[in-house]
C-alpha cells in the first residue's frame, strides 16, 4: 500500500503535465486538421476531409520534397563532415582531447537564433564573404547569396553539426582498437578493416546522429524565415503563415500532422537499422 | 591520410567558430553598418543599458526561464526517480513518451499549444509560456537525471533503511545528496534551453509579451542594427558560463564515482 501511494505522488505530477499540456494539445491539432476554416479567420464545426486533400496540391507536395530533400542534403553534409572529425577526435590525445570536445560544445549550447544571425553577417551582400572576395579579386561583383536556398543549407548544416558529431565521438570513443589490429593481423588493408570494422561498429552512432539532424531540419522554420528570406518556402514556414498570416488553422493541423508523420516514419526506420546493425553485428 | 583529417578537423573548427567570432568582432565596430569594420568601440553596449524594450524582454526570458526550470526540474526529478527505482505498468509507455516532446518537431509543438490555449481559460503570456516550455523541460531533466541514478547501486540506500531510516530520511540524506549533481545539471540544461528557445515562445506568448529571443527576432526582422552584435556577445558569454557550470557539475560526478569504485 505504502509502496503505491510513493509511485502515485512520484507519478502523478509527470503523467498530469503530459497528458494535459502535451497529449490534449496533440488531440486538438488533429481535430482541427479535420474541420473547416471560417470566413473570418476562425473555424467552422464542419466535418471536411479537404485539408488533407489540398496537400496533394502540386505546390504543396513541391514544398514537401524540398523540405525533405534539404533535411537529407543536410544530414549527410553532416555526416561527410562530422565522421572524419569525431574519428580524429575520438583517437586524440586524452588530455587535450577534452578541450577540443568542448569546443564542439559550445555551439550546442549558444543561442540558435544568434548563430543564424550570424550567417547574415556572413553572407548579405555588404557582408564579410563578399568583401574578402572583393579584396582578393577587386573586379569580383557581390554574390547574392542571402535569400537563397543555399544560405538556407549553409545554415541548417551549421545549426546541426555538433548533434552529428556528438553521438559519432561517442560511439567511435567506445570502438575496441583491439578489433581493428586483428584485423590487421589478419591481412586486412587499412581501407577494408575502415569500411568492414570501423564503420559496422560506429553504426548507432551514424543512426543516432542522422536521427537528430534530420528530424529538427525537416521541420526547421527559424533557418529558411532568416536565410530563407521567405523567398523559398520550407513546410516549417507553410505552417508558420497559416498560424501567423494566412489564419487557416485546419490546414496548418493538416499539415502539421503531416509533418509528425515524416519524422514517425524517420523513426521507426532508425529503430528498424538499429535493430538490424545489431543482428548482423551477433552473427 | 592523416593529413586529410587534420585538414578536415581545422576547416570543421573554422566552419564553426568565424559566424561567432564574427559578431563579438562586429559588436565593437562604431560604424552603423552591421558587417563593415569602421572603428572600435564600447558604445553599442553603453547603448543596451538605455533600451527599456530590452531590459523588459530580458526580465521576462529570466522569469519564464526561472519557474519553468523549477518546476521541471521537480517534475522531472520525481519522474527518474519512478522510473528507475519502481517497475509498473505503462513505464515503457511513460518512458516513450517522455521522449515525443523531444522527437517531435518544436514548430508542431507550438502549434499544438497555440490550438490548446484558444480552447482553455490559461491566460496567453507569461502562464502560457512556462507551462509550454515545462513540456520539452521535464523530458531533458529526466533523462539526466535518470543518466545520473542508473550511475550508483542502492545499497547505500538499503543500508540506510537496514540502520532504522524511513523513507523520507533515506530520501534526504542518502539518494538526494547521491544523485543532486545529475538534478543541478539538469536544471542548467532547462534553463539554458528556455532563454534560448524561439519557436515555442514565439507561439505560445500572444501578442505583446517578448522574451529576449522573441525579441531578437523582432529586431532581425523589422531592422537590422548593431546593437544586436553586442546582444548576441552578452549572450554567448552567458552560455560559455553555463556550459563550464553544467560540465563542472557533471565532472564533479564522474570524479566522486571513481572515488566510490
Amino acid at each position: 500500500m505504502r509502496r503505491n501511494y510513493h509511485l502515485f505522488v512520484l507519478l502523478f505530477p509527470v503523467v498530469f503535465w503530459l497528458v494535459c499540456f502535451f497529449l490534449l494539445p496533440l488531440v486538438s491539432v488533429f481535430i482541427y486538421s479535420f474541420i473547416e476554416r471560417g470566413t473570418y479567420g476562425g473555424v467552422r464545426w464542419h466535418f471536411t476531409l479537404e485539408n488533407y486533400g489540398r496537400l496533394f496540391d502540386g505546390l504543396y507536395l513541391g514544398i514537401l520534397w524540398r523540405s525533405v530533400s534539404t533535411a537529407l542534403v543536410c544530414t549527410a553534409v553532416c555526416l561527410l563532415l562530422g565522421y572524419p572529425f569525431a574519428y580524429y577526435l575520438a583517437r586524440y590525445r586524452p588530455k587535450h582531447r577534452n578541450i577540443l570536445l568542448l569546443l564542439v560544445v559550445v555551439p550546442f549550447w549558444t543561442n540558435f537564433l544568434i548563430r543564424t544571425y550570424a550567417w547574415i553577417l556572413i553572407l548579405r551582400t555588404e557582408g564579410l564573404l563578399n568583401s574578402l572576395l572583393g579584396a582578393v579579386f577587386p573586379n569580383w561583383g557581390p554574390l547574392e547569396l542571402l535569400n537563397t536556398p543555399l544560405a538556407v543549407q549553409i545554415g541548417l548544416v551549421y545549426g546541426y553539426l555538433p548533434f552529428m558529431i556528438l553521438p559519432l565521438y561517442a560511439a567511435l570513443e567506445q570502438l575496441d582498437m583491439s578489433l581493428l589490429e586483428a584485423a590487421h593481423d589478419l591481412g586486412a588493408s587499412p581501407r577494408r578493416a575502415f569500411w568492414h570494422v570501423t564503420v559496422p561498429l560506429s553504426l548507432p552512432g551514424i543512426l543516432a546522429g542522422s536521427m537528430l539532424v534530420f528530424i529538427p531540419t525537416v521541420g526547421a522554420f527559424l533557418t529558411p524565415d532568416l536565410l530563407g528570406g521567405g523567398k523559398v518556402s520550407y513546410i516549417g514556414n507553410v505552417i508558420e503563415r497559416q498560424f501567423k498570416t494566412a489564419r487557416d488553422w485546419p490546414f496548418g493541423s493538416a499539415l502539421s500532422f503531416m509533418l509528425m508523420g515524416i519524422v514517425l516514419v524517420g523513426t521507426v526506420l532508425y529503430f528498424r537499422a538499429l535493430q538490424g546493425g545489431e543482428d548482423s553485428q551477433v552473427s | 591520410m592523416k593529413r586529410i583529417l587534420e585538414v578536415n578537423i581545422g576547416l570543421v573548427y573554422l566552419f564553426l567558430y568565424v559566424p561567432i567570432l564574427a559578431v563579438v568582432v562586429f559588436s565593437f565596430n562604431s560604424g552603423e553598418q552591421i558587417s563593415v569594420w569602421e572603428g572600435f568601440t564600447f558604445g553599442w553596449y553603453a547603448k543596451l543599458f538605455e533600451d527599456a524594450a530590452l531590459w523588459r524582454a530580458c526580465r521576462n526570458s529570466l522569469m519564464v526561464a526561472g519557474v519553468a526550470t523549477v518546476i521541471a526540474t521537480c517534475i522531472g526529478t520525481t519522474a527518474a526517480l519512478a522510473i528507475e527505482r519502481y517497475r509498473f505498468r505503462f513505464r515503457t509507455a511513460l518512458m516513450r513518451g517522455l521522449y515525443l516532446p523531444i522527437i517531435i518537431p518544436d514548430i508542431v509543438l507550438a502549434i499544438a499549444l497555440l490550438i490548446f490555449y484558444v480552447q482553455t481559460p490559461i491566460p496567453v503570456g507569461l502562464v502560457s509560456v512556462i507551462i509550454a516550455h515545462c513540456v520539452f523541460n521535464i523530458a531533458y531533466v529526466t533523462i539526466v537525471v535518470r543518466a545520473r541514478l542508473q550511475g550508483y547501486d542502492n545499497t547505500l540506500e538499503e543500508a540506510a533503511r537496514d540502520l532504522g531510516a524511513n523513507e523520507w530520511q533515506t530520501f534526504w540524506r542518502i539518494t538526494f545528496p547521491l544523485i543532486a549533481p545529475g538534478i543541478i545539471g539538469g536544471a542548467l540544461l532547462a534553463f539554458t534551453l528556455s532563454i534560448d528557445d524561439f519557436v515555442i515562445t514565439f507561439f505560445t506568448a500572444g501578442v505583446g509579451y517578448t522574451t529576449l529571443s522573441v525579441h531578437i527576432y523582432s529586431l532581425l526582422k523589422f531592422g537590422i542594427t548593431p546593437k544586436i552584435n553586442a546582444i548576441s556577445t552578452m549572450l554567448l558569454a552567458n552560455s560559455i558560463v553555463f556550459i563550464l557550470l553544467f560540465l563542472w557539475f557533471q565532472g564533479g560526478t564522474s570524479a566522486t564515482q571513481k572515488q566510490e569504485v
